[in-house]
């Protein structure tokens, strides 16, 4: 058995037909997740034992001819912000490198109702603050399919894991593109559902008005049957939404002849060609399948980066307030309590999560509310009613997901403004809140992947996941 | 929008984050860097435009409501809830003095 080939159907297939026990599976990933790891980075902590455990439950489920879940035996990688029970959970952060916590993300309580196989926690920027995954306290991962290279970020080790073949999906989070920024720099395909599809109970807080968790997945259809297995009400998270979650698996096989895709061409007109001709290419293959294709203007587009990191940073400031050397395992001393709580935050806090802290802060205080956070908030409504507007007139939009492959370690994290302008593409769907998705569309001449990123309206997922599935059988 | 170190300073103060003055230093050329390109925001007109807290769609208003029961599932006892603190005892999460006598 090659840990790197399977796919949640062909495990299915194989437990099935008795070619393997989940245990067998469990025991190879585990052996192949502790070999190649060293190479990447890309897991912080690997949970054999856990793995081990969900596995036996699972073959036994099977001798007692019990339904064990639609990710039954399936190896799975979770991004280390989204906490797991009894194992550890860093956040990337050396604040909290020995906090275990005391329950699981409601995320995670379906992958173990599910069947699922915990391999291990992936590597990320820290508290998700990152395009690169080079913030991270744990050291930054590697591309698996360049290792010079960033993987991308946040969710960098999440990306990895599945391109290296250490597991077959992994949960990921986006906030401003931290799911679909990594898929399309390893060559994978990953998943932001709309705000509210899946709980974000016991995923640690970075900016709870954007925040989202997300699958990836080596085939769309895996990632489909993932979000089904994570995504649905939950009354643990109050924003979490109620509408039904249908199966994505069967409705993605509709065709897509005469669906209407939007081109918004503010995307476009400063797009690199070694991007752009890729992007070109997929657009015709969807034509070729019946698509019609029709220019589209969001025009708030340009104030999008701007309007993103007053918000975050603004919500990360609050939400990482809490870490104050009391309740989270670290703490330096002090003889007094105020001291504590800045020396705490001033010592264990990276660079990347303290210029947000002191941003986020900044925009919120006194005088300046009004200018910024306010102003921003007004800036987001018109920015989710342009893609209000633009489904009004089309079903999908089709956009970059970054103006670049992956770039060198390094290259780029000297200079965090422009770090943060090339997230133009991925953090408005995250402010309007609406689905969006990163699936493979070739490599440039230098072989690195680039993704090509697919946006429809609130709860049409069946929807983009149909152009992402038909696009992808297409191409192979 | 240039930030001054004292600025700096201030801020670092407010969200109770220690800084050394290099890094105050870098903070303040970074933090000005992004507040200038966040300047461009003051172009766009946006008379009447009611702010957006959070994502919304048709029935988003109700979706978070519910019936009004204690929910067991999420409370911590007391041992798994200092279970993470930095120092603990006698059920009570410990602190440096805070009241001088």
């Amino acid at each position: 058995m090659n840990v790197a080939q399977l796919s949640i159907s062909s495990i299915q297939k194989g437990l099935r037909e008795k070619q393997f026990s989940a245990l067998e599976i469990a025991q190879e990933a585990n052996r192949f997740a502790a070999q190649e790891n060293p190479l990447t980075n890309a897991y912080i902590t690997l949970s054999p034992e856990a793995a081990l455990a969900a596995a036996k439950r699972v073959d036994e489920q099977l001798e007692q001819g019990q339904d064990p879940g639609l990710l039954a035996g399936v190896p799975v990688g979770i991004k280390d912000v989204i906490s797991t029970e009894g194992i550890r959970t860093t956040c990337a952060s050396r604040l909290l490198e020995y906090y275990i916590p005391p329950y699981d993300a409601t995320a995670v309580e379906r992958l173990k109702q599910h069947g699922a196989l915990p391999i291990g926690k992936a590597n990320c920027d820290e508290f998700a603050m990152g395009s690169s995954n080079e913030n991270s306290a744990f050291g930054p991962v590697k591309n698996p399919v360049a290792l010079d290279r960033v993987p991308g970020g946040s969710s960098g080790g999440s990306a990895a894991v599945v391109a290296q073949g250490t597991a077959v999906v992994s949960l990921g989070s986006d906030t401003g593109g931290s799911i679909r920024q990594p898929a399309s720099f390893c060559g994978v395909v990953g998943v932001t559902p709309t705000y509210g599809r899946v709980s974000r109970y016991g995923l640690v807080a970075f900016a709870s008005s954007l925040d989202h968790i997300g699958p990836f997945a080596r085939t769309v259809e895996d990632a489909a049957l993932l979000l089904e297995a994570i995504a649905g009400k939950d009354p643990l998270d109050a924003t979490s939404a109620a509408a039904p979650v249908p199966s994505y698996a069967n409705e993605m096989k509709q065709d897509v002849r005469g669906l209407r895709l939007g081109i918004p061409k503010e995307y476009f007109a400063d797009l690199p060609a070694e991007t752009g001709v890729l992007l070109e290419a997929a657009l015709r293959q969807l034509q070729a399948l019946g698509c019609t294709v029709e220019d589209i203007s969001l025009p708030h587009t340009r104030y999008a980066v701007d309007c993103y990191y007053i918000l975050a940073t603004a919500e990360a400031s609050s939400n990482l307030a809490r870490y104050d050397g009391v309740r989270y395992t670290a703490r330096a001393e002090a003889p007094n309590l105020i001291e504590m709580y800045r020396n705490t935050r001033g010592q264990f806090f990276g660079a990347e999560c303290k210029r947000r802290i002191m941003l986020g802060t900044y925009v919120l205080s006194h005088g300046y509310y009004d200018a910024y956070y306010r102003k921003a908030q007004q800036v987001r409504a018109l920015i989710a009613k342009d893609y209000a507007e633009a489904f009004g007139k089309v079903d999908a939009l089709i956009a970059p997901v970054s103006p670049t492959p992956a770039f060198k370690l390094g290259e780029k994290i000297a200079n965090p403004l422009e770090m943060y302008l090339a997230d133009i593409y991925t953090l408005t769907g995250d402010l309007a809140g609406i689905p969006c998705m990163s699936v493979p569309c070739g490599n440039t001449e230098a072989g690195l992947p680039v993704g090509m990123q697919i946006l429809t309206n609130h709860f049409e997922e069946s929807l983009m996941f149909r152009v992402a599935y038909q696009y992808e059988q297409a191409r192979a | 929008m240039e930030l001054s170190k004292d600025q700096v300073r201030k801020v670092a103060a407010l969200a109770n984050l220690q800084l050394s003055e290099a890094e105050m230093e870098r903070m303040a050329a970074d933090i000005s860097g992004v507040l200038t390109h966040m300047e461009q925001l003051t172009a766009l007109d946006t008379t009447g435009v009611e702010p957006m807290a959070q994502v919304l769609y048709p029935d988003s208003a109700t979706a978070s409501l519910r019936e009004d029961e204690v929910r067991t599932k999420t409370v911590l006892g007391t041992e798994a809830a200092l279970k993470n603190s930095a120092l603990s005892g006698s059920g009570h999460f410990k602190v440096p003095k805070v009241i001088e006598r």
